[in-house]
């Protein structure tokens, strides 16, 4: 994907658009080209399995697996430990966002805080945090408890590291321009500093997900009576690979939504950076 | 010893001592901008001209010396310095009264000729509109004494002109002080009517320029003060042409 390329505005907006296509279709055709291989390997899977090439009890055909994916969304059991996986990941990022912002301000905004909090942050991130496991269910049981502290223990790193960089981060020539201006210290944090630090923020948010996704994976395979992990631990008993592929697939695909949301978020939210317009 | 400011109508610098390390670099300077005032400060590189201004914005503390300063001041840098996520009014209006802050930033964006751009995002402005955010910025506060920190040093000779003309128009009707620190000593006889030139952490030559305004390149007395000040700058008039 090195073509040459320029930027063109396309109904207000810039979009890096092929050189000697400018006008045509460029961006659809780019993006069936990129379908193909997908497209390919899943009809090679499918044709492998229909002629009994790969036994259904290792890796079940794709039709296989829409079908149990049909039963299960018919009996409601998908919607049902969905909704449990959903709500643990929810309530354990909000957790982790509202920590891990806490802890990044106030490390962030004042010399004593970073002294109080940095260090004891720094050695707790070295930590496998997945390694506590089997402490959280000696403290906590096998309820919801443990699996919503492994999320919002896991996701608060990316957020206080990332955000606290982006506030330590914000440039001092914009920080002597607030003075200038005779803004407080609250209107400098809030109008200087936060801002500056948002992108960072971000991007700490996008890393939070994806570990919190692979934190309830964790959780929910071990001592989960719902939800998405307990339904593929469930299934691998009765040797249903079938369902077990649904599961991965919902994963995959929760990982996949999730991303998109904080992309949609940093495209509003940063509409000002000339990146942003280019939907990289 | 220690650095006192105080406030007056004119501003006044008596005595000002500024050390980095061994090196003073401002060592017991005196200067005075008198209200409506337009000086230019001129100095090699290294002589203490940002540092001088810096601590009339308030931004460096000065170790002694006595500052007095008129209430309201504004800088202008020579960067832009907008915040990015602030649109263009927004950055013109940080720090006014909410009240009116659209309406007023909206009027001095007019004076600088950019209130086309004023729902503009800061990086999608040229140099020049950039500056002219800045300085309608500055504009805004109604400034008793602006501060002009080397602003069109990092425009294109074009830019540079039209800038040079708009700030002397703007200056002529607010009435204003100003200093202007350049390094370009024609932009301080376009502009100023007192330049006065730093050497060795003091004033070291200051001139009168009593050219008639709108002033040209090239007229007899321009190119006689030119040589003055260049040559005061350690330059002759043929090393700068």
């Amino acid at each position: 994907m090195s073509e040459p390329v320029m930027n063109v505005a396309v109904g207000g907006a810039w979009r890096r658009v092929p050189l000697g296509v400018q006008g045509r279709l460029a961006i659809p055709r780019a993006a069936l080209r990129r379908a193909v291989t997908p497209i390919g390997l899943l009809v090679a899977w499918q044709a492998a399995s229909s002629v009994g090439l790969l036994p259904p009890r290792i890796m079940p055909a794709p039709l296989t697996v829409l079908a149990a994916a049909r039963d299960l969304l018919a009996s409601g059991a998908l919607i049902h430990h969905l909704a449990v996986s959903l709500l643990r990941v929810t309530v354990g990022l909000g957790i982790a966002i509202l920590t891990g912002t806490v802890l990044a301000l106030v490390a962030g905004l004042s010399r004593l805080g970073e002294d109080l909090v940095d260090p004891a942050l720094q050695m707790a991130r070295t930590l496998p945090f997945l390694a506590l496991v089997p402490l959280f269910i000696l403290w906590f049981g096998i309820g919801e408890t443990p699996k919503v502290a492994l999320v919002a223990l896991g996701a608060t790193f990316p957020i206080y590291l990332n955000l606290f960089a982006g506030i330590r981060g914000a440039d001092p020539k914009l920080v002597e321009v607030a003075s200038t201006l005779g803004l407080s210290r609250s209107g400098l944090i809030r109008h200087v500093i936060l801002p500056a630090a948002l992108p960072n923020f971000l991007t700490g948010l996008r890393y939070a997900i994806g570990i919190a996704w692979l934190s309830l994976v964790v959780g929910e395979q071990i001592n989960a009576d719902s939800g998405i992990g307990y339904l593929m631990m469930d299934a691998r008993d009765f040797l249903r690979t079938d369902i077990i592929m649904v599961g991965l697939a919902v994963y995959a695909l929760l990982g996949l939504v999730s991303d998109q949301a904080v992309r949609g978020l940093e495209r509003t939210a940063l509409a000002w950076r000339p990146a942003a317009r280019l939907g990289r | 010893m220690s650095i006192s400011v105080q406030e007056a109508a004119d501003t006044q610098v008596r005595g000002l001592v500024r050390r980095f390390g061994p090196t003073a670099v401002l060592d017991g300077l005196n200067l005075e901008i008198p209200a409506g005032s337009f000086i230019a400060l001129l100095g090699r590189s290294g002589s203490g001209k940002t540092t001088l201004l810096r601590t009339l914005a308030g931004l460096d503390v000065a170790e002694q010396g006595v500052v007095v300063l008129p209430p309201r001041r504004a800088v202008v840098f020579q960067e832009p310095r907008l915040m990015p996520w602030k649109r263009v009014w927004e950055n013109v209006a940080l720090g006014l009264p909410e009240a009116d802050a659209r309406a007023r930033a909206e009027q001095a964006l007019r004076e600088v000729e950019l209130s086309h751009r004023m729902d503009a995002w800061p990086l999608t402005l040229s140099g020049g509109e950039a500056q002219r955010a800045g300085l309608a910025r500055a504009l805004v506060r109604d400034p008793d004494l602006l501060l002009l920190d080397e602003p069109f040093a990092a425009l294109d000779a074009l830019t540079r002109l039209r800038m040079q003309a708009l700030v002397a128009a703007l200056w002529a009707r607010h009435g204003m002080a100003a200093l202007l620190v350049t390094h370009d000593v024609d932009e301080a006889l376009l502009l100023a009517d007192h330049a006065v030139v730093l050497q060795r952490g003091r004033i070291g030559l200051q001139l009168r320029i009593d050219l008639p305004r709108p002033r040209r390149h090239g007229s007899p007395e321009f190119a006689a003060l030119r040589s003055e000040l260049l040559g005061s700058l350690g330059l002759t008039a043929e090393e700068a042409a």
